[in-house]
């Protein structure tokens, strides 16, 4: 692969991510290995050296993430993969690569915890992706596609708008998403990287150094490089936010879940629909930017929200505050590692529908 | 003779405590980047510790790195850039300490990456904790019946530890508490440059530095401890060099 040329194949979730991101010139592959996210560095360590391009295993998780901030530094594209609990360690370099206004992309093919948790799909790092990256104020890019297909889009998207934005992106998905097989097309060519001026790659005698730093001992410069920062998050939440609609306009329950749980849930809006129920799907793809405008807007018609995670309840608080808490937002999820069925989700629209039609 | 500032050193003023060894190494590594020519190809690396303003002092790119992280900066700088030079500056807390596991791998990787590593047996800007290499008996901040070795363990010798690597290329002890001595760190650090420069892998340079202020002594008391207590503890010398060897201890 990675021919640059128009392709359809069958290929599972985290290969098709892999692939996308070696065709948008991502240079540098860092990892450690963990299930559920195996496929990505084993597509990596196969096809980086071909394209003489950097694969290495890192000695951890943090040293993976560091590595990243050094190649990022240096103005190339990089990323690294890993679940949930490896997330978890990697937090501490995501807040400096943050606070050193570095792009990059970072992988979460999430399992279930908490701690060990298990190795089966879920959702619960909501919280860690869109609200406590790491320390410090600072937020990241968090996409979450839902079909292999997007898988691949979203990594691209993900590095430009990491490039454009200069911050760190995050695609958040889920073991399911990363094994599951699906025919994706990759076009013969994708974005490339953009210029970086503020790179550390040497002087070359014709500038002023560069340096890349989050440290900053002056109270009043640290609080003005979190204004500046928090000013270009304003214009991130204008621009960036998307979200997929189904069957919303007339909709009186609508259903809302990201990644898998937006596949199931839309099986179940259609079964609802066939037993008379106006059920629609409001499928966020940025969960931050978290795409409030959507639910506010759905708000208006709607008469409840049942939002579905594989989690003890997440982006459930988002959707309450982008609804504004105008209507009631029903919470459905499983954990675990346990995917529930479309029959399982629109027992909870039948339930919900009685409870306000 | 005229004694001028090194290009590769910023006009800026350096935070040093008096009588800290910091300067003089800093300006033996801007010296040897200025005698090599390498400035305008060349990225450092300071993390946290008494050098993580040096991106202020550097005339070079440099990037700041976390607590302990600065090998793993370094290797994703340089497996981007492989012409490059990248070296890091790093005390022993950071090192030896919680940089542990990233010191050992990139050495073993045999990263061709090049650390200036600065031994002073504290922890110097926080205040004088105990460091990984702090003397048995040494009194510091947290441990005020000095270090005992049967309740915080024993000083950790790095040269000695990463010589043992296939992917060590270089690695020398020196020290500067004389002039003489100052002469051979630099050509140690510059050793370690060269082998960087012909891409023979890891090198570092571990000096033996002082820290007055947190040691309550003065800077004549603090070359003298180096001299006394430090060098028997950590014997100067090259502990492995490739570029002398026959062959590969393989």
């Amino acid at each position: 692969m990675a021919n640059n040329k128009t392709e359809r194949v069958l290929m599972k979730g985290n290969e098709a991510l892999a692939e996308a991101a070696i065709r948008c010139g991502c240079q540098c592959y860092f990892g450690y290995p963990i299930t559920p996210q195996s496929e990505i560095a084993a597509y990596m360590s196969k096809h980086m050296p071909k394209e003489g391009r950097v694969f290495l295993q890192a000695e951890s998780e943090i040293a993976a993430i560091n590595m990243v901030y050094g190649a990022a530094a240096s103005g190339v594209r990089a990323m690294t993969s890993s679940s949930s609990p490896g997330v978890s360690l990697k937090s501490e370099g995501i807040s400096y690569l943050a606070g050193s206004d570095l792009p990059c992309l970072i992988v979460n093919v999430m399992r279930g915890g908490p701690g060990l948790g298990g190795i089966q799909p879920a959702q619960s790092d909501y919280y860690l992706a869109t609200k406590a990256g790491g320390h410090g104020d600072f937020s990241m890019l968090v996409f979450a596609p839902s079909s292999v297909q997007e898988m691949a889009d979203y990594a691209v998207k993900a590095f430009d708008e990491a490039d454009k934005w200069r911050m760190p992106a995050m695609i958040l998905t889920d073991g399911l998403l990363g094994q599951m097989m699906e025919p994706v097309t990759f076009k013969d060519s994708y974005s490339t990287p953009i210029e970086k001026p503020w790179a550390c790659v040497g002087h070359d005698n014709k500038r002023e150094h560069n340096i890349i730093n989050s440290l900053y001992l002056k109270p009043q410069e640290l609080e003005d490089s979190n204004i500046a920062r928090y000013k270009r998050y304003e214009l991130i939440k204008e621009q960036l936010p998307e979200a997929e609609t189904f069957m919303t306009e007339d909709a009186d329950i609508i259903v809302t879940g990201y990644g898998a749980c937006a596949r199931i849930s839309r099986n179940a809006v259609i079964a609802a629909r066939a037993e008379g129920i106006k059920a629609g799907l409001i499928r966020p793809i940025t969960l931050w930017p978290f795409p409030n405008k959507v639910y506010r807007e759905a708000a208006n018609t709607a008469k409840a929200f049942l939002d579905v995670e594989l989690s003890m309840g997440q982006m459930v608080d988002d959707v309450r505050l982008a609804t504004e808490c105008t209507r009631p937002v029903k919470f459905y999820g499983r954990t675990g590692g346990i995917i529930p069925t479309p029959n399982d989700i629109f027992e909870q629209i039948k339930a919900l529908a009685k409870e306000v039609l | 003779m005229i004694l001028t500032k090194p290009h590769a050193l910023t006009e800026a003023k350096t935070s040093f405590c008096p009588g800290c060894t910091h300067g003089i190494v800093h300006r033996l590594v801007a010296e040897v980047i200025d005698e090599m020519g390498i400035e305008g190809e060349t990225v450092g690396i300071c993390p946290v510790g008494c050098s993580v303003v040096s991106y202020d002092y550097f005339a070079c790119d440099m990037i700041e790195a976390a607590h302990g992280r600065a090998p793993a900066v370094a290797t994703g700088v340089k497996r981007s850039h492989p012409d490059k030079f990248v070296f890091t500056y790093q005390g022993d807390g950071d090192l030896a300490a919680i940089g542990t596991c990233e010191t050992v791998h990139s050495a073993t990787r045999g990263e061709n990456i090049t650390i200036i590593f600065i031994n002073n047996t504290i922890y110097g800007m926080t205040g004088g904790q105990m460091a990984p290499t702090t003397l048995p008996g040494q009194v510091t901040q947290t441990t005020p019946y000095g270090r005992d070795p049967l309740v915080a363990g024993y000083p950790v010798r790095v040269c000695e530890m990463l010589s043992t690597l296939m992917g060590t290329a270089y690695a020398e002890r020196v020290s500067v508490d004389t002039p003489a001595r100052v002469r051979a760190a630099k050509k140690a650090i510059r050793k370690g440059f060269e082998i960087q420069k012909n891409k023979q892998g890891f090198s570092i340079i571990e000096v033996l530095s002082t820290c007055p202020t947190n040691w309550g002594m003065t800077p004549d008391q603090a070359l003298e401890r180096v001299r006394t207590e430090m060098i028997p503890y950590y014997p100067l010398g090259v502990y492995k060099d490739i570029t002398t060897q026959e062959k590969g201890d393989a």
